[in-house]
């Protein structure tokens, strides 16, 4: 537990709780390792849980017919694959696969919307952080929409 | 020194600016679909092509016309002039079909450069997207060749997919190096690309660089630029350490017939980089 608590405490996302805060999300932690190649989650299933990247790399991708996946964005060390946990219908939007060997700590988004439910000073926060990430990714598709590397004339 | 429209010198030699000298095309390689680097061999009179990373040539093809194009190559090698062109217009086309042999008309070089001389001591942070990473090509030169000068160089790039990746040997030998960090990301991908993918602004907050003593090199699409220089200020670096190159349409190179203004400025004089202080005030303005 001792160690979680320092990983949480070390991961941009969660840096900056107080220590009762860290505690509860603690309690909701656990340590995972994904092999190059291991699926984090896959598109429609329930959002229970989401993942601070510790080490590693991890594709957020979709699958097409006939073209097989399509990346979307990467995840690397100090980053958040997956805010669908906080947003209702709790399901997952895409797939998460681990590119090389990746290491993470799970957290368990139903415990977490459970403790919010019951502290709502920490929910609060969570919301805050989630949305940067929301907002973050949003601007990040936005200019990939834009083809922002597309022709002159000259 | 006065100038006429007789002297035959190169214009950085104080000769007639409006004069292309005939360049050999010596070699040309593929950097794309529709990207190619040339390799050029400036006339033995010349004495070689010096240059400042950053700046710009006039090149033309005869019977066809004139495109601003920034040089790519190593200043450090004055032998040989060298040019990433994207054939997208009916001068880029012609020049992508210039084959080893033919002539090209040069005229430059022309413009302000990357402050590479002014910012030594300083963490380097080099953002580049797209063809823009030709520009900072020259400049990453120069900074490795003076490397115990600076702090950190760290180089961010992004393209649109991998196919479209500009200077790839570049990248692959940069990145083998222990003294620079290399960041590579496209923007969409599928198969068996392994690296990152996202647009390059999502690399600025997670670079480790010391803000308050930097200096930020960057080139791309404006809209690319715009969000960099947002990043880059959440980061704290300021103003008057971020540095851009902007792109506008270039005619004479002198800054007499006014094409290419912007506010009070000419690009091809001024510019094409500019502190950004000196262009914050028109550069996020939506008419300019």
């Amino acid at each position: 537990m001792e160690d979680l608590s320092r990983f949480l405490k070390d991961h941009p996302f969660t840096a900056g709780l107080n220590k009762k805060h860290l505690d509860l999300l603690v309690g909701c932690a656990s340590n995972v390792v994904f092999k190059a190649g291991e699926f984090l989650f896959h598109e429609g299933d329930d959002a229970d849980l989401f993942y601070l990247i510790r080490e590693g790399k991890v594709i957020i991708e979709t699958y097409a017919p006939q073209k097989g996946p399509i990346a979307i964005q990467t995840r690397g060390a100090g980053e958040v694959t997956g805010w669908s946990w906080m947003v209702p219908p709790y399901k997952w939007h895409f797939d998460a696969r681990a590119v090389e060997l990746t290491k993470a700590l799970a957290l368990d988004g139903k415990c977490l919307r459970g403790k919010c439910e019951k502290d709502h000073d920490l929910g609060y926060i969570l919301m805050q952080r989630v949305s940067s990430l929301i907002a973050q990714r949003l601007e990040a598709t936005r200019l990939q929409l834009l083809d922002i590397y597309g022709n002159n004339t000259h | 020194m006065e100038t006429t429209h007789t002297d035959a010198r190169p214009a950085a030699a104080g000769g007639n600016p409006w004069l292309s000298r005939p360049y050999l095309v010596r070699k040309k390689s593929r950097e794309t679909a529709d990207t190619f680097t040339l390799e050029l061999t400036p006339p033995a009179e010349d004495g070689g092509f010096i240059f400042k990373p950053g700046q710009f040539n006039m090149l033309y093809t005869f019977g066809i016309g004139e495109i601003p194009i920034s040089i790519s190559g190593d200043p450090a090698k004055p032998e040989t002039l060298t040019h990433t062109v994207r054939a997208v217009g009916a001068v880029s086309r012609a020049i992508a079909g210039l084959k080893p042999g033919s002539r090209l008309g040069i005229r430059g070089p022309y413009g302000a450069g990357w402050p590479v001389t002014d910012i030594t001591g300083r963490d380097v942070v080099i953002i580049a997207g797209g063809i823009g990473l030709a520009p900072l090509r020259p400049a990453v030169h120069y900074l490795l060749a003076h490397r115990g000068e600076y702090g950190k160089i760290i180089l961010v790039y992004g393209a649109r997919t991998p196919a479209d990746i500009v200077h790839r040997k570049d990248l692959e030998k940069w990145r083998s190096r222990f003294d620079i960090e290399v960041l590579v990301t496209v923007d969409r991908a599928t198969g068996d690309w392994q690296g990152n993918v996202g647009v390059v602004t999502t690399f600025i907050g997670g670079l480790r660089f010391d803000p308050s003593s930097c200096a930020a090199l960057v080139c791309g699409p404006e809209i690319m630029m715009r969000f960099t220089v947002m990043g880059l200020r959440e980061r704290q670096v300021a103003d008057n350490s971020i540095f851009i190159s902007m792109e506008r349409n270039m005619k004479c190179g002198v800054g007499l017939c006014g094409h290419c203004q912007v506010g009070p400025s000419f690009v091809c004089k001024d510019g094409p980089v500019y502190r950004l202080t000196d262009m914050k005030d028109v550069f996020i303005k939506r008419e300019m």
